[in-house]
């Protein structure tokens, strides 16, 4: 197994007391798999996503446990998390083609970034310099500043960044959003791309586009209201999902070839629940459809058909049945 | 008659060193939408659409050509003529919390108009109005009033913003990607609501980079690129018999729950690269080959650096393949 | 049928359009769920956002409450300093006479009090801070809001005006002035400083201006049909409003200062006392040879102190304004 997270909590300091944004989450990753984590915006996946490299001032773990490769993640303590940061778990940040500094030219940045892991920029640069040809960019693209180049540009340099000292677990929160459709397939091609080299071990990809984790990913991870609702393989998800949440949330999606004269696609009405106050129980509840009493119980995440997990009663009441 | 019509409308930035060249976002547009019909400006980054969207609203000038509205020309109107035009022609933008003052509460915006436009209404008529106008797209008066803009989420700014210009009345609505902030969920309700505006006679300038938004909603669409048309027309002849090659690639680039990307289609892109080595390029694992310039779809994406267009207005012409649906010449 | 599309019927009832209120979670502050910013929101800006959050990082910002209780304590000279000192500024005792129970800062080489012009010089200096900050305000910022605002040759024009003013040299103006006026009071002196100071408040109001105008909320009132100064009035100043406020704070300090400087070499009113007055008289008639040092360190310490307690409050201010600076 090459990432194991077990029963984490993480939440945020605020004036009002703590937040949880993510609750009691459990899942795992093999070696060279692509795990896509979807849902909706305040559902906690980027803060899951970024808490397994950089715990920032907002936020603190308040229970469970990472594992990397067989040893633990400290991921409450910065400190000793910088070293194992880029080398063997690496963050592709959400806005991260806006975060390249403008002062700087390409090659300085990687350079800084080197330096902070004892690496020399010579010693690596034959390889870097592979991999930016790799993702279709000039050699010159690191003699440039950052403002120099296009959205699709600056989100592959940064694509090269971070897998550039070959992590086991790369992150991407949200790379392909602010890019065009051309650039996003590139984009999702060449995250494929590393990972059949091996320049990267596996992969979490977060992003609310179902779609886009069809075609890269091998397994989805479903958030809702920072719990986990469905994890299954990725054709599993999209051909027949099975938590409420993931069925009302494909059925809504439009696709290219539907029309608004063959069917009426429908939304989730109503809002995600606050996550300053929960509700007791599942999460969903007041949104879904198939609601019954055992709901107010919070259904756990188990494992309803092989390799399949759903965290419902109704789901888990039909399973047992068949 | 067209409601709208769009005449050869070019706009020319200054670019370059102390504004010596000038950089064609839009060049020689021209297009109509009838009343009641929703047409869709498909473009990617840079391709003008934006540009377009905000010329028809004469929030930015055009370099030349006409916009005509109802028979008479937005560019030369002046400001009691602009503001009986914003009577029947507005806009929606992207995103929803830029849209909104943060400093004031979110109904603002109707207040805002109606010094403006709705003078002598009493107070009770007023509110009346704009609760009919929330019912109109589907909001409960009480859950938006009296609010800031961060109390609420995206999709409800989105629709009080449609609410405002259901309020005026307005013939045009020019909806400026206003889908892409919203969560997948409440994008469909919104996309609803757009149709059932089109079926009591709205017209919808729907500009998008999503395809298949456009596909969803629209009558016809317009594809832009780098400010010039390259197709247009019927949406369901667009999309599926498209007949250039930007287009095709667009439609091969947009990630379909229901199919995979096809690796074939990568040659499609305008760029020469031989689709065999490519394919055994990828094929190949371990060691990293030199590789220069993969053909992905990505090298058809103009870089700053790319090819520099000559900086005049002019677009390749459009040939009429089938009825109502034109495609620009290939070069 | 094309390979483009799908070629599967997506089967899903019609639904009428409904959004239900969703089940909001009573007594839940409004403050605490707004803290939590999920992906999309739009960025923070600098006015804060509920009056209990600025209020509450006002009161426990360290540098604020030092600043602004001393900066209160001066206040509070200048207003009652007069009223308790037992001496007019002009009446006259003995000359040079040392630090008394009567005289607590001695008197000066024609037998004024010095307690008495010490205290009296306060409200001068507030006053002409308060008119130059005043007038340097107005002036800035009407110049950088329609130069924002309209750019092109109008804010090309008034670009070059803001860098002729700067490039006088005020001083050299000021005594130039000088020379014609016989008679100028502190009327003149801060309205002089006011009109000599002005060009950096423009430009800063110039810059926010610019970007504040490419929002769409600023699209949406012209789309309303407003009026451009309403919408500068009403929709950009606002969100301007911390800035306008610190640039208002420091131009008073930065005012008092110029015109302490001034009354210093000679160059403010002619008549009347002042804390830079009395700091020249020290200087002209040899207050330090004569070993009577707190002739000007009584002015000097007092204006430092003015000044240094308002440009800490502004910092305070600043980190208050702005989340992104306070230190967690």
């Amino acid at each position: 197994m090459s990432v194991k997270v077990e029963n984490l909590r993480i939440a945020y300091r605020t004036l009002a007391g703590d937040v949880g944004a993510v609750d009691d989450v459990t899942f795992a990753i093999t070696d060279g798999e692509i795990m896509g984590l979807a849902g909706e915006s305040g559902c906690g996946k980027s803060t899951l996503g970024n808490s397994l490299v950089f715990l920032d001032g907002r936020m603190k773990q308040l229970g469970g446990r990472v594992e990397l490769d067989g040893t633990e993640l400290p991921i409450a303590d910065t400190r000793a998390m910088r070293p194992r940061r880029m080398k063997d778990i690496s963050l592709i940040p959400q806005y991260a083609m806006s975060a390249l500094n403008p002062t700087r030219k390409i090659s300085k940045i990687v350079a800084d970034l080197l330096r902070c892991h004892g690496v020399r920029y010579g010693q690596v640069l034959a390889e870097l310099e592979r991999r930016i040809a790799l993702v279709g960019l000039d050699d010159d693209v690191l003699d440039r500043y950052s403002f120099e180049l296009s959205g699709g540009m600056r989100q592959r340099v940064t694509l090269v960044l971070s897998t550039l000292l070959d992590p086991s677990l790369l992150i991407a929160d949200e790379i392909t959003s602010a890019l065009d459709v051309s650039t996003q397939r590139a984009v999702g091609e060449m995250m494929m791309e590393f990972r059949a080299r091996a320049f990267v071990k596996s992969m979490i990809v977060i992003t609310h586009d179902l779609a886009i984790l069809g075609q890269i990913a091998d397994s989805i991870l479903v958030m809702y209201a920072g719990r986990l609702a469905e994890k299954a393989d990725a054709d599993t998800i999209i051909n027949s999902p099975l938590h409420p949440y993931t069925q009302m949330l494909l059925a809504s999606l439009p696709e290219v070839g539907v029309r608004y004269e063959d069917a009426v696609l429908t939304g989730i009405p109503g809002r995600p629940p606050q996550l300053s106050n929960p509700p007791r129980g599942c999460r969903f509840r007041d949104r879904c459809p198939f609601a019954f009493d055992r709901c107010a119980e919070p259904p756990p995440f188990e494992e309803v058909r092989p390799g399949h997990h759903v965290a419902c009663w109704k789901v888990a009441e039909q399973e047992a049945a068949a | 008659m067209s409601l709208l019509q769009i005449e050869q409308v070019s706009k020319l930035y200054p670019a370059g060193g102390l504004g010596s060249g000038m950089t064609p976002a839009l060049r020689s547009v021209s297009f109509d939408i009838a009343a009641g019909e929703v047409v869709t400006l498909i473009g990617e980054s840079g391709s003008g659409k934006t540009t377009l969207g905000r010329v028809v609203l004469r929030l930015t000038r055009a370099s030349s050509g006409r916009v005509i509205f109802d028979g008479r020309d937005v560019s030369l109107l002046g400001r009691p003529q602009l503001r009986e035009y914003y009577r029947h022609a507005q806009g929606v933008f992207q995103d929803p919390f830029s849209s909104y003052n943060p400093v004031y509460k979110a109904d603002r915006v109707f207040e805002l108009l109606r010094g403006v436009y709705f003078g002598g209404m009493p107070r009770s008529e007023w509110d009346a109005k704009i609760e009919s106008a929330l019912h109109g797209v589907s909001l409960n008066p009480s859950d938006v009033l009296d609010k800031y803009p961060h109390q609420l989420s995206g999709g409800q700014l989105q629709r009080l913003l449609i609410a405002r210009a259901l309020l005026l009345d307005v013939k045009l609505l020019i909806a400026d990607e206003i889908i892409s902030m919203l969560d997948a969920s409440t994008r469909v309700d919104v996309l609803n609501l757009l149709v059932s505006l089109k079926r009591s006679g709205l017209a919808i300038l729907f500009i998008t980079h999503d395809l298949s938004l456009g596909n969803y909603i629209s009558d016809r669409t317009v594809i832009l690129r780098r400010g010039a048309i390259v197709e247009a027309g019927p949406t369901v002849a667009v999309f599926t018999r498209p007949q250039h090659s930007y287009t095709r690639m667009l439609l091969d680039s947009v990630p379909q729950l229901h199919s995979k990307w096809r690796p074939a289609s990568r040659a499609a892109a305008a760029d020469g690269n031989d689709p065999a080595r490519v394919a055994d390029v990828l094929a190949t694992p371990g060691a990293a080959r030199p590789v220069r310039r993969l053909a992905m779809p990505a090298l058809a994406i103009p870089s700053r650096r790319g090819p520099a267009l000559a900086p005049s207005a002019s677009a390749p012409a459009l040939v009429e393949h089938e009825p109502g649906h034109f495609v620009a010449e290939e070069a | 049928m094309s390979e483009h599309l799908t070629g599967k019927p997506v089967e899903v009832a019609v639904a009428p359009l409904t959004e239900p209120a969703a089940p909001m979670v009573p007594g839940v502050p409004a403050a605490a769920s707004a803290v939590i910013t999920p992906a999309g929101l739009g960025p923070v800006l600098l006015v804060p956002r509920r009056r209990r959050e600025f209020l509450y990082y006002a009161g426990h910002n360290r540098k604020l409450i030092f600043g602004l209780s001393l900066e209160m304590l001066f206040v509070l000279g200048a207003i009652f300093g007069p009223l308790l000192s037992p001496h007019d500024p002009y009446a006259f005792f003995g000359s040079y006479l040392r630090p008394s129970a009567q005289h607590w800062l001695g008197t000066d080489n024609l037998g004024h009090d010095l307690f008495a012009q010490l205290v009296w010089g306060l409200r001068d200096s507030y006053l002409v801070g308060a008119l130059g900050a005043l007038c340097a305000s107005l002036v800035g910022m009407a110049l950088g809001f329609t130069a924002g605002w309209r750019g092109g040759w109008v804010d090309e024009v008034l670009q070059m005006l803001t860098n002729i003013i700067v490039m006088i040299p005020a001083l050299v103006l000021l005594i130039v002035i000088g020379a014609y006026l016989k008679t100028r009071g502190v009327l003149f002196e801060g309205i002089f400083i006011g009109l000599t100071t002005w060009p950096w408040v423009a430009r800063a109001v110039r810059a926010q201006t610019f970007t504040l105008r490419s929002r769409e909320f600023v699209d949406l009132a012209r789309l309303s049909g407003q009026r451009a100064w309403r919408i500068v009035i009403r929709d950009i100043g606002p969100n301007m409003a911390s800035y306008l406020f610190l640039a208002v704070v420091l131009l008073f300090g930065s005012s008092m200062l110029l015109a302490a400087s001034y009354d210093f070499l000679g160059l403010g009113p002619t008549n009347g006392v002042s804390l830079g007055t009395m700091m020249n008289g020290a200087n002209i008639y040899s207050a330090l040879q004569l070993h009577q040092w707190w002739w000007f360190v009584a002015p000097g310490a007092v204006l430092t102190g003015m000044v240094a307690a308002l440009l800490i409050a502004n910092v305070g201010l600043d980190e208050v304004f702005n989340p992104k600076l306070r230190e967690q």
